[in-house]
């Protein structure tokens, strides 16, 4: 099913959430779009963990980091972005782009022309590669709104995050469905990570006590080909 | 085969073994003598004889006897051990080694016997290694442990004998392809090795035998023993009406507990765990004279289990209702009564659980059959039928899997660098693998080395590498640490320990409360807070999961949420299978049924028709605002479910617009908004079209590249063959992080690489295995031409069974997912609007 989820659906719809006044478009492949600015912005796209895992003993398809940028190509490909941010854990460890296969390093070089790309830095590369293109940031702020890798334990009003990899669990019909989602109540937004080896974390864990305001939280979760809003009452804890 | 009579027994059995026998008073039964004589011949061999033949003994005696005459005085340098026994249950081994210790100790033999199972300490199996026991009894996943080892050469060296225990229930699975493999290895150590076979009855003898030994050398020689007393079984006839449709056996309870309470101690097999349940819980409900009846299945904590067998073993019990946790031939004290609830699905299966009774060859086992619907009436009786013809349906063995190869490769990598020459003729001498290619063989060995991608970038990280002098040696000593770790080839579904939390409402952080044992995880997520189910024969409320524990209080609710309930668990044999459509074509066999089940045909025969045996009956009607059709392939409800995917696929293209269907071991209905019977009438399509057998082409992969069936597939093949950790040295990983890793590994590879050796690992184990796609083509080419269609204005009576579970099972349809999400939204546009 998470094949269908990704396919390059141009038809899919955006579902709009709302972050500290700002109306932001998330898609159902896991990318957020602001239009006013042009910008994109995904979380967590792992590249390389296929590899890292590898020099570990594990050898999974080393077909992660190209399957990532394709998803990602669709979506600049169609949305035509001024600027990309990618929200820090862009790669899964800080020698991730030393191991890019030379096919997967042109590709992103291909994505990267003519538009902005900021690295935020994560806790799995805290150092963004200096060879690549891009800039590299702790953070960025446009308007009211801060992008950064980790969400902040205190209240942040327009924090826009990642890191914890939300997904959510609704039951119905006599089954479970789980999908990665959105994560947000209105003045703070986690987004779903977009690497294709990235897992998920419930939104219910304990985790993301205390990040969101109880009644105005929502978790946007991805859908074959729309964003669909559930609120705290209708998810199941897995 | 030689008779008892042509071997003269004193020369066979030395003095201290008869001299033992005529002290208990007992004679050597014949076909121990025979296996004896076999072993003085260096032969191999295989013996089939039922539960109470002193089968066990048998298989040790000429290890026993070998023992006793050699030389006292150790080699220098010492000894390997000279027997291994391997059992399929680490129970069984523990169970026989106790047995076998009073003959050691009673013939006067000094012969060490030792166990080693997962659960034997470090410093035990340390001391084992270093000075190995005469005889050693252990399970398939401590011989691939031993084998890899770097000390195995030295280990085996002088291994004598190999006794295989329940060689039936080893050889029809991964674990038996294991084995097969390790059994290869440990002739190449021991090249004069015997092995000897204990089995139940099966369909085909040769494929044991053939098992047995190595290719090229023949069979395995056949012993067989002569089934004892004919058993006495009955189908139970209750006053009671027996009912349409569902697995639960209720209405027959009460007669039940009657027969419970006129024996000794009964035995009440069912076919699932939440079958056990709910036996459990209505017997004690019926239960006027409070007997101890107790409850036993696989998904119960050990204790408890332990503490149930312990209780039958000392005569303290009057009934246990079981799963086919207690299938295998443990002596579990003085049954003399089995009592089976719901159809056996397999006439083997069926006589070896009716072996459970009076373990004594000489006495009629007595056993009661209680159908829980009136398909299962028919299916008891041709049970019952094939039982007194002595019919076996145990399935073949099918070729040996990749993933377990993979497995084994790495394993014998770390016990020492390999030929790949070499390695690749020891592996065909395994019967499951006989037929590998060489090209798959080295593809095999690529992806233990780096994965065996196309894109080749893991040459550096191999796990193995060839060196100059041509033998492959693993690159590191962490490689065989995982290997250790990860080793066989049983994946539980994820589990969740269920603990019940002492006092309600304080929330649930884990801490006290009572362990009752594991629950499956996908059953779990179905639940919300304050659902209640059944579980360790008490009733549940669901509170929540804490890691990797579900948290439940007891609850004084009666009406739990009983688990789903999936059918059997076994899929009706095809011999079964055959026994039904001959019942129900044959009117004078109607006499044997209960009255309620003839005169249930009799007006199917007026309203409808009864199919030939060779036909395929399709029936349509209208029923509500929706269209169904039922088809009668009695081919069991794996078969039923792909073939309901593959015709709802079709339908869907022929614009008939289906919206579901439902599946039981008998028929199959699929409904829909299009008019189904005037459109087969005009041949838009015709049925000939709709069932055609190329449906298993095109369609079929399709379906199955999307199905969820082939990711859960895909995660046990990517476990066994060590693409995906079980475990890491140090942590545990827990199953809930192991599917999503294999999810999204699916996912991509599928994308990326569509045949890479262990997608066609996938595809092989779910065209057998799930899917039943073998039975369901054989089924499509049975009844060409043999389609026969009645268009009815409304349900028949045939048909009722099948309605009757519309509903009571989710729907699998691939959009499904979604309704589910959309439904949750909704709800939330209600909850904003103020009505929620």
């Amino acid at each position: 099913m998470a094949e269908a989820l990704r396919q390059p659906v141009f038809d899919t719809e955006a579902t709009l959430i709302g972050v500290f006044g700002v109306v932001l478009e998330a898609f159902p492949e896991g990318a957020l779009w602001w239009d006013h600015e042009r910008l994109l912005v995904v979380a967590d796209l792992h590249l390389e963990k296929g590899s890292a895992f590898a020099r570990r003993g594990q050898l999974l398809p080393p077909y992660d980091t190209a399957e990532t940028l394709a998803r990602l190509s669709e979506l600049v490909a169609r949305l035509d972005p001024r600027v990309v941010v990618t929200l820090g854990d862009s790669f899964h460890d800080d020698d991730g782009a030393l191991r890019m296969a030379p096919r997967d390093r042109l590709m992103l070089a291909g994505l990267q022309v003519r538009r902005d790309w900021i690295w935020i830095a994560g806790n799995h590369d805290p150092d963004p590669p200096a060879e690549l293109a891009g800039e590299r940031l702790d953070s960025l702020t446009v308007g009211p709104l801060t992008f950064r890798h980790e969400p902040r334990p205190q209240p942040a009003e327009g924090e826009v995050a990642g890191h914890l990899h939300p997904c959510a669990r609704v039951i119905g019909r006599g089954r479970s469905v789980r999908r990665p989602c959105f994560a947000g109540d209105g003045y703070r937004l986690v987004m779903p990570a977009f690497g294709a080896y990235t897992g998920g974390l419930d939104v219910l864990d304990r985790a993301f006590a205390g990040l969101f305001a109880a009644d105005t939280f929502r978790a946007f979760m991805l859908g074959d080909d729309r964003v669909y809003p559930v609120g705290r009452r209708a998810l199941g804890r897995g | 085969m030689t008779t008892a009579a042509e071997i003269s027994e004193p020369a066979l059995l030395p003095a201290p073994f008869a001299d033992w026998f005529a002290r208990r008073g007992w004679t050597p039964r014949p076909h121990q003598l025979e296996l004896l004589a076999k072993a003085r011949a260096g032969r191999s061999t295989l013996l089939i004889a039922p539960t109470g033949a002193g089968k066990t003994l048998a298989g040790f005696l000429p290890s026993l006897v070998a023992l006793q005459e050699r030389p006292k005085r150790a080699p220098l340098g010492g000894r390997s051990i000279h027997t291994l026994y391997v059992s399929p249950l680490k129970a069984l081994a523990v169970d026989i080694a106790r047995n076998l210790e009073a003959p050691v100790a009673e013939i006067g033999l000094t012969v060490r016997l030792e166990t080693r199972t997962g659960d034997t300490s470090v410093h035990k199996r340390q001391r084992q290694k270093l000075n190995p026991p005469d005889i050693l009894m252990t399970t398939p996943e401590q011989v691939a442990l031993l084998t890899s080892a770097l000390d195995a050469a030295r280990f085996f060296a002088d291994l004598d004998t190999v006794v295989l225990d329940e060689l039936h229930a080893l050889v029809t699975n991964k674990r038996g392809d294991l084995l097969s493999l390790d059994l290869a290895r440990l002739r190449s150590l021991a090249p004069k090795l015997k092995t000897i076979g204990l089995s139940a009855t099966v369909a085909d003898p040769d494929e044991l035998r053939a098992w047995l030994v190595g290719r090229g050398t023949g069979l395995a020689d056949l012993v067989t023993v002569a089934g004892g007393a004919k058993p006495e079984i009955a189908i139970l006839e209750s006053e009671e009406r027996v009912p349409w449709a569902g697995h639960s056996a209720r209405y027959a309870l009460a007669d039940v507990y009657g027969a419970i309470a006129a024996h000794r101690m009964a035995l009440v097999f069912v076919n699932t765990r939440s079958q056990a349940e709910l036996i459990f819980q209505e017997l004690w409900r019926n239960n006027r004279d409070g007997l101890p009846i107790a409850l036993h299945h696989g998904s119960l904590d050990t204790t408890q289990r332990r503490k149930v067998e312990a209780a039958m073993v000392s005569g303290r019990l009057r009934a246990v209702v079981c799963t086919s946790t207690l299938d295998l031939g443990i002596d579990w004290g003085d049954v003399d009564l089995v009592v089976h609830v719901g159809a056996p699905k397999g006439a083997s299966r069926l006589a070896q659980r009716i072996g459970r009774a009076n373990h004594r060859l000489d006495e009629p086992s007595e056993a009661l059959l209680v159908p829980a619907n009136r398909f299962e009436v028919m299916e008891c009786r041709a049970a019952l039928d094939a039982n007194y013809l002595g019919a076996q349906d145990t399935p073949p063995i099918r070729p040996g899997a990749l993933d377990v190869l993979a497995q084994h490769v790495l394993g014998m990598a770390c016990a020492a660098p390999f030929d790949a020459d070499a390695l690749y003729r020891e592996v065909v001498s395994a019967y499951p693998y006989r037929d590998l290619d060489r090209p798959t063989f080295n593809r095999v060995v690529e992806f233990v080395a780096t994965g065996g991608y196309a894109l080749k970038t893991y040459e550096r990280f191999a796990r193995i590498r060839q060196g100059k002098d041509g033998l492959w040696r693993i690159t590191h000593p962490r490689v065989a640490q995982q290997y250790r770790l990860n080793v066989g080839t049983i994946i539980e579904s994820p589990l969740l320990t269920v603990r019940v939390a002492k006092n309600r409402g304080h929330g649930f952080a884990g801490r006290g409360g009572r362990v009752l044992g594991k629950i499956e995880e996908y059953f779990i997520e179905t639940l919300a807070p304050g659902d209640t189910f059944l579980f360790a024969g008490v009733i549940l409320s669901f509170e929540g999961i804490h890691e990797n524990e579900v948290i439940a209080t007891r609850t004084k609710d009666d009406t739990p949420k009983i688990p789903l309930y999936a059918g059997g668990k076994f899929p009706l044999s095809t011999y079964l299978a055959a026994g039904v459509r001959a019942m129900l074509a044959d009117e004078e066999k109607w006499n044997t049924l209960p009255g309620q089940v003839s005169d249930w045909l009799r007006i199917q025969k007026r309203r409808s028709v009864l199919p030939r045996t060779d036909q395929l009956l399709v029936e349509t009607f209208p029923r509500g605002a929706r269209y169904y059709m039922v088809a009668y392939p009695f081919e069991g409800r794996l078969a039923h479910q792909s073939l309901g995917m593959l015709l709802t696929r079709r339908l869907e293209r022929a614009k008939l617009r289906p919206t579901g269907f439902v599946a039981t071991d008998y028929s199959l209905a699929v409904w829909g908004l299009g008019n189904l019977g005037h459109a087969f009438a005009r041949d838009k399509p015709s049925l000939a079209e709709l069932f055609d057998q190329d449906m298993l082409g095109d369609d079929l992969e399709a379906w199955m590249a999307e199905s969820y069936l082939l990711k859960r597939m895909f995660r046990n093949c990517a476990l066994i063959s060590g693409l995906v950790e079980k475990r890491h040295p140090g942590k545990e990983k827990t199953g809930r992080q192991v599917t999503i890793s294999a999810d999204l590994v699916y996912d991509v590879l599928r994308k990326h690489e569509p045949d890479h050796i262990l997608m066609r690992a996938t595809w092989a184990d779910a065209a057998t295995g799930l899917l039943d796609i073998a039975r369901l083509g054989d089924m499509l080419a049975r009844i060409r031409g043999r389609i026969i269609h009645q268009r009815l204005d409304r349900i028949s009576p045939l048909a009722v069974p099948v309605m009757l579970e519309i509903g009571k099972e989710p729907v699998a349809r691939g959009d499904a997912d979604d309704h589910v999400l959309r439904e949750a939204a909704d709800d939330l546009v209600k909850e904003a609007m103020g009505d929620g």
